[in-house]
């Protein structure tokens, strides 16, 4: 008797308990999206419906005009152009030199590795913000102001210990046997390397393509640096800066912001178990 | 072998390292990504503290002063400002990121229906751009049409608008901080759940421990690392903000990273006092992580080696 009411208490409480439990996801995911809602909304309604007091939750009058002025303005579709570029060849680069180095590191033996790690990571502690005057000096000298390059390079320097750590992660998991074998057969380091660990290693390149690609469009600081010309300026800068053009065009403003972000949530939506993978890669184990 | 590649002294290394050709072809293999990290990171650092160390403008080198662009900066209110903003910053959003997110890793650590959606909630704030996010949220403050402003003044807990008052700006920017990368931190600190071993707690149970036991003496222990590893992050991190004071404040709210900025690539005069503040940006996020390697005991995966 005791028993069972004990048990018929626990499973009340196990229920109430999964009640809450999912009041409380709720509650999350839409604290974590509400933002992204609200300012899509913003970017939907007319003027009027903008400055109404008080806001109205559900969009009553919609128009496609501040949408149709933000992609119709020539800046912002520049914007887009270099954002694309700067984040699609720091990407390249990154994982070219970033995944040779990652082979080296987690398949072969040499002294200074412990040194070599250690200054790759370094670069994750290293404040941005303290090397932009000497840069920016060195860049003016080079002539590499308001240039892709400028934004590349830097970007490079920064995403490439991401791009090591994650690729370093995803090659120890790979078996060594195969490798051997291939080099059993007469394959050199570079072959056992192109031929076995490349096409095993594609979803973890991929994983680690995605998140570069991430870090290079988000970056801020150096583009706001080293580029002050419309013509290479990327998002990141541009959209900042509509608070002066478009002034109190707040519609105009909000359907920027949001566009930017459509690929971003596209590639979290559809890749976020690649996507986290990557990012607890290296934290689990140190 | 290593006995007697430990006997070898003076330039023996290096012909065992060079002469080993997987090991010469190792050194190929890594040395493209150090280049472009010491030429590209370590070398302007040099060059910055050179520079602060002179009288240089952005276009001519100048002569040595000393220490002279230090002791000004520590005499700049603005640079007491936004040192203040910045501990300020660092210390309440990293302490507020960590409670919570540590709470929320706790929560979801479970098979749940619905986890990818979660995980996808999880990532969106964290894939915005910094800036982005920024501006998403001074439109949401901007008063007239921002739903926040709005809520505020409805409740009655402010009265004017937050984008021009120094102390609301910043509780506001600590607030976005949160929002942006709580889910991150959680992320982390349940990969670090995730690889306590279940019979640990079973174990802790069947001999009586209770809930709050088993936090204290179990989960925080074995979680030491990952908690170390996602906290340094995040406070190194929130130190430099840079992206959301300058996009969120529009140069209103100052923290140390646009101090650097404001005097090195905006104003002519302040290009001394710009670089000595880059200076002891680096040295104090260096003397950070140290701290955490060293007195707080991080195991870095370097050392596994």
């Amino acid at each position: 008797m005791a028993s069972a009411t004990a048990t018929k208490g626990a499973a009340g409480r196990g229920a109430l308990t999964t009640v809450l439990f999912y009041i409380f996801l709720v509650v999350f995911v839409f604290v974590s999206v509400f933002p992204l809602l609200w300012v899509f909304k913003m970017s939907i309604v007319t003027k009027a419906e903008l400055f109404a007091s008080p806001p109205t939750i559900v969009p009553q009058n919609v128009t496609g005009a501040e949408w149709a002025q933000v992609l119709g303005d020539p800046t912002f579709q520049q914007a887009l152009v270099n954002s694309t570029i700067i984040s699609t060849v720091t990407t390249v680069i990154c994982l070219f030199f970033g995944s040779i180095a990652a082979y080296a590191i987690s398949r072969l033996r040499f002294r200074f590795k412990g040194t070599v790690m250690t200054l790759i990571l370094a670069i994750s502690f290293f404040p941005a913000v303290a090397i932009i005057a000497p840069l920016f000096i060195q860049f003016t000298q080079f002539g590499l102001i308001n240039t892709y390059a400028s934004v590349i390079i830097t970007d490079t320097v920064f995403a490439l210990p991401l791009t090591i750590w994650l690729l370093v992660a995803f090659f120890r998991e790979l078996p060594v046997d195969l490798e051997d074998a291939a080099k059993v057969d007469g394959a050199t380091t570079i072959q056992a390397f192109r031929k076995v660990i490349v096409p095993l290693a594609a979803p973890g390149v991929f994983t680690t393509a995605i998140l570069t690609f991430i870090h290079a469009w988000n970056e801020f600081l150096f583009a706001n640096t080293f580029l002050f010309d419309e013509t290479t300026q990327p998002v990141t800068v541009v959209i900042p800066n509509f608070a002066t053009v478009y002034t109190v065009d707040y519609g105009a403003q909000a359907a920027a912001a949001v566009v930017v972000t459509v690929p971003l949530v596209i590639l979290v939506l559809i890749f976020q178990r690649r996507i986290v993978s990557g990012l607890t890669a290296g934290a689990v184990k140190g | 072998m290593t006995t007697a590649s430990s006997e070898k002294k003076g330039r023996g290394w290096f012909k065992e390292e060079f002469g080993n050709p997987e090991r010469r072809t190792a050194y190929y293999m890594v040395l493209p990504s150090l280049f472009i990290i010491v030429v590209v990171a370590f070398f302007p650092v040099l060059y910055g503290i050179v520079l602060s160390l002179t009288d240089s403008t952005v276009s001519a080198f100048g002569s040595f002063v000393g220490l002279e662009n230090y002791t000004e900066m520590f005499q700049d209110p603005d640079f007491l400002v936004s040192l203040t903003n910045t501990v300020i910053f660092t210390v309440v959003s990293v302490a507020l990121e960590f409670i919570i997110g540590l709470g929320i890793a706790l929560a979801v650590n479970r098979a749940f229906r619905g986890r990818g959606l979660v995980r996808a909630a999880i990532l969106v704030p964290w894939a915005f751009p910094t800036v982005i996010s920024a501006v998403m949220w001074r439109l949401m403050f901007q008063p007239g049409i921002g739903i926040f402003q709005y809520l505020a003044e409805t409740i009655g807990i402010i009265s004017r608008p937050v984008l021009s008052d120094p102390t609301l700006l910043l509780i506001a920017a600590i607030l976005i901080d949160v929002w942006k990368t709580t889910p991150f931190m959680a992320l982390l600190l349940l990969a670090g759940l995730q690889v306590i071993p279940g019979e640990v707690y079973e174990a802790a149970r069947v001999d009586g421990a209770n809930v709050w036991q088993r936090f204290f003496r179990i989960t925080l222990p074995l979680l030491k690392g990952a908690i170390l590893v996602a906290v340094l992050f995040r406070t190194l991190d929130a130190y430099r903000v840079y992206d959301l004071f300058w996009a969120f404040g529009a140069r209103e709210l100052q923290s140390l990273s646009t101090f650097v900025y404001e005097g090195v690539r905006i104003s002519q005069l302040q290009f001394g006092t710009g670089n000595a503040a880059a200076i002891f940006i680096f040295l104090t996020s260096f003397l950070i992580a140290m701290f955490f390697i060293r007195v707080l005991g991080m195991r870095t995966s370097a050392e596994e080696e």
